[in-house]
């Protein structure tokens, strides 16, 4: 078209280009903070945030190195989690914290330590796969509800005020029985029944950014609906998303402990702080209380890491906060 | 003047509300042809936004609809095509500029990206290829250092600049047509003129008509080949520039020229506005749209709309006032006397 930029080179410094910086022209500016850049200048300063977030790394690096372990078939723990060993369970009481076992042992003598940091692999994958599927879910009809409007807005809404409406307990119940018990079905039941609320969330947004004028522009240019909520809404109202996100792998773990305590959730042999929770209850009266304490401290904490990193991202991306 | 591009015909568009039936566009009838550029003047709620997106069709459907008329492009009814068909036309065949550049650019997005967007989609560019032509079009728009420029987000831009990515984005396609919709109106003064010259060379460089939309008499003076003046939804007067300027026929025309500062102004006067408001559009009435703020209203006027009357070259006229009698009123107005003195 013109000679103003070479053919192979987009945005190359070229010597012989007007176009290129040279140390003539070049005025040094300070570019202004991004989004992610501006958030974490405040999410800085947020102590309970940053503590969250270190929780949050902990928890990810443990979850993430155990899910490896497992699909190359190594054992990334000081003992085998489901090494029964009777020797090490005196009166079928397990063994108090010690020096070679610091968590202590359970009844039948596994360690309590190696079962907590495999059992972090059930809570990193629930926490992920579940809230992926809702977001999967709940990006696409949010979106899509507060776009249209109308009768599409009309029915997507109040199927997800069903969802809303239900005791949320007794609907995983509900689709776990259909699926039936099992590692994965865990996952899908929560996935499932927590699209709701990032629709409704997200269509808010829609809302507001569908009537703004570089949609209509985008329009203008040729693209078709699809292309304007997915590419050009969307977006601009994943702010609030985030948070949701942050808030959504805490609850999701939680859900799974909840199911698991029920006796519903993650089956033995493979183990989950809800199921360890629910295993070890009936040995705390006699004194056990170490295999209990150690794989609730471990769900206590990642839940609260999340929930502290989602408050202070939330905090950090409110506009009606920014100084 | 070159090929006949676009011919608009009894164009009416109409939005049904719970109020009542709006009728934002009654009849109009215009034509543009290439390397032309179409001034389209009125006051706010005159209709003339609602045109332009008519001719895009991207009146918002419901409540908006295009009940009458046909706009033929290049011998093809926009009417009649398909939504996909349509897309298509949008951006590659009209392309249109806004009226706030502050709020027109996706502010998630790179300007480069934006604009490569539409390469891509129209042209079937590769990203890169599309990329390096987005940075091109910066630079031809009169943004420095433009393939830096192409990296940044619109809030890094200022309004003049976000303006000129506007034009670059809106010209990515080399359209016939440009509708540029009040594109000055919230910029300064200064960087005014700046656009204005931006658009007259990019029409020259793509041989594109333009449809200029402003309520500038100033603007349409400079840039525009030939006017029309729209009132209540209606074309109450169009013709060539300079004859709608000096030799206007319609009161309306009269009154918006009235309103304007004269440089040459052999005494001081006093500006004249139009009195009154512009009439709401749920309840026109059946005749001229003027009625009741035209000062020269007679009996009948309210009763229907006057036919077109041709009163010079390319030039018409909607009034029921006789020919005799308009010119003698006009003889008589300060805004025109001071052009015979």
């Amino acid at each position: 078209m013109t000679d103003t930029t070479s053919p192979t080179s987009f945005g190359a410094p070229q010597p012989d280009s007007p176009l290129s910086p040279t140390a003539a022209n070049e005025v040094p500016t300070t570019r202004p903070l991004g989004l992610w850049a501006d958030t974490w200048r405040r999410l800085r300063r947020n102590k309970l945030a940053l503590v969250g977030l270190g929780i949050i790394t902990v928890f990810m690096v443990i979850g993430m190195s155990q899910i490896i372990a497992h699909l190359l078939g190594v054992q990334l723990t000081p003992y085998d989690p489901n090494g029964v060993d009777y020797a090490l369970s005196p009166k079928g009481l397990g063994a108090p914290p010690s020096a070679t076992h610091p968590f202590g042992t359970d009844y039948l003598g596994r360690d309590v330590l190696s079962r907590t940091l495999v059992a972090s692999r059930v809570s990193m994958l629930v926490g992920v796969i579940a809230v992926a599927i809702a977001l999967v879910i709940g990006l696409s009809l949010g979106p899509v509800s507060g776009y249209y409007g109308g009768v599409t807005d009309a029915v997507i809404m109040r199927t997800a005020d069903v969802f809303f409406a239900f005791p949320y307990i007794l609907f995983v119940l509900l689709i776990m029985t259909v699926l039936g018990p099992g590692f994965v079905n865990v996952f899908i039941a929560i996935g499932l029944l927590s699209w709701a609320g990032y629709a409704r969330l997200n269509r808010g947004s829609v809302l507001s950014v569908r009537t703004m004028e570089f949609i209509e522009a985008a329009r203008a240019q040729g693209a078709s609906d699809l292309r304007i909520i997915f590419r050009h809404v969307l977006p601009n109202t994943m702010a609030p998303v985030y948070v949701a996100i942050a808030m959504g792998i805490g609850g999701a773990i939680a859900t799974e402990a909840a199911l698991s305590f029920l006796g519903i959730g993650i089956m033995p042999p493979d183990a989950s702080w809800g199921s360890m929770i629910s295993n070890y209850l009936t040995y705390v009266p006699a004194g056990s209380w170490w295999m209990e304490f150690f794989p609730s401290a471990a769900l206590v904490l990642t839940v609260f890491g999340f929930i502290a990193f989602g408050n202070g991202l939330r905090d950090a991306t409110d506009p009606k906060l920014k100084e | 003047m070159g090929e006949r591009l676009l011919e608009v015909t009894d164009l009416s568009t109409h939005f049904f509300t719970h109020a009542g039936v709006v009728k934002a566009v009654n009849g109009v009838s215009f034509s543009l042809d290439r390397n032309e550029t179409l001034g389209i003047v009125g006051e706010s709620g005159s209709g003339k936004t609602v045109a332009a997106l008519s001719l895009l069709r991207l009146v918002p459907d419901p409540p908006g609809k295009i009940v009458e008329g046909s706009i033929v492009l290049k011998g093809r009814d926009l009417l009649t095509l398909t939504e996909d068909e349509m897309r298509e036309v949008r951006g590659n065949d009209i392309a249109m500029i806004f009226q706030d550049p502050m709020t027109s650019l996706n502010p998630v997005f790179k300007v480069g990206w934006q604009i490569a967007e539409a390469i891509m989609l129209h042209q079937g560019k590769g990203q890169r290829e599309a990329n390096r032509m987005a940075a091109e079009l910066l630079a031809r728009v009169g943004i420095s250092d433009a393939a830096r420029r192409a990296n940044e987000y619109p809030f890094e831009f200022s309004g003049g600049m976000r303006q000129r990515a506007m034009i670059a984005m809106a010209i990515s396609c080399n359209p016939e047509i440009l509708i540029a919709d009040e594109p000055t109106t919230a910029l300064d003064v200064t960087i005014q003129a700046q656009i204005m010259d931006v658009i007259r060379e990019m029409q020259g460089v793509y041989d594109s008509g333009v449809i200029m939309i402003t309520h500038d008499l100033g603007v349409v003076a400079q840039m525009a080949d030939r006017v029309m003046v729209m009132y209540g939804g209606r074309t109450v007067e169009y013709g060539p520039v300079d004859e709608v300027y000096y030799n206007a026929h319609q009161p309306y025309t009269w009154g918006l020229l009235g309103s304007l500062p004269r440089l040459d102004e052999v005494e001081k006067q006093r500006l004249t506005p139009i009195k009154g408001q512009p009439p709401n559009l749920l309840l026109l009435p059946p005749g001229c749209p003027f009625c009741g703020r035209c000062p020269y209203e007679r009996p009948g006027c309210r009763e229907a709309f006057p036919e077109l009357e041709i009163v010079g070259p390319g030039h018409g006229v909607h009034c029921w006032i006789p020919l005799d009698e308009r010119v003698a009123i006009r003889e008589k107005l300060p805004h025109f006397m001071a052009r015979v003195a």
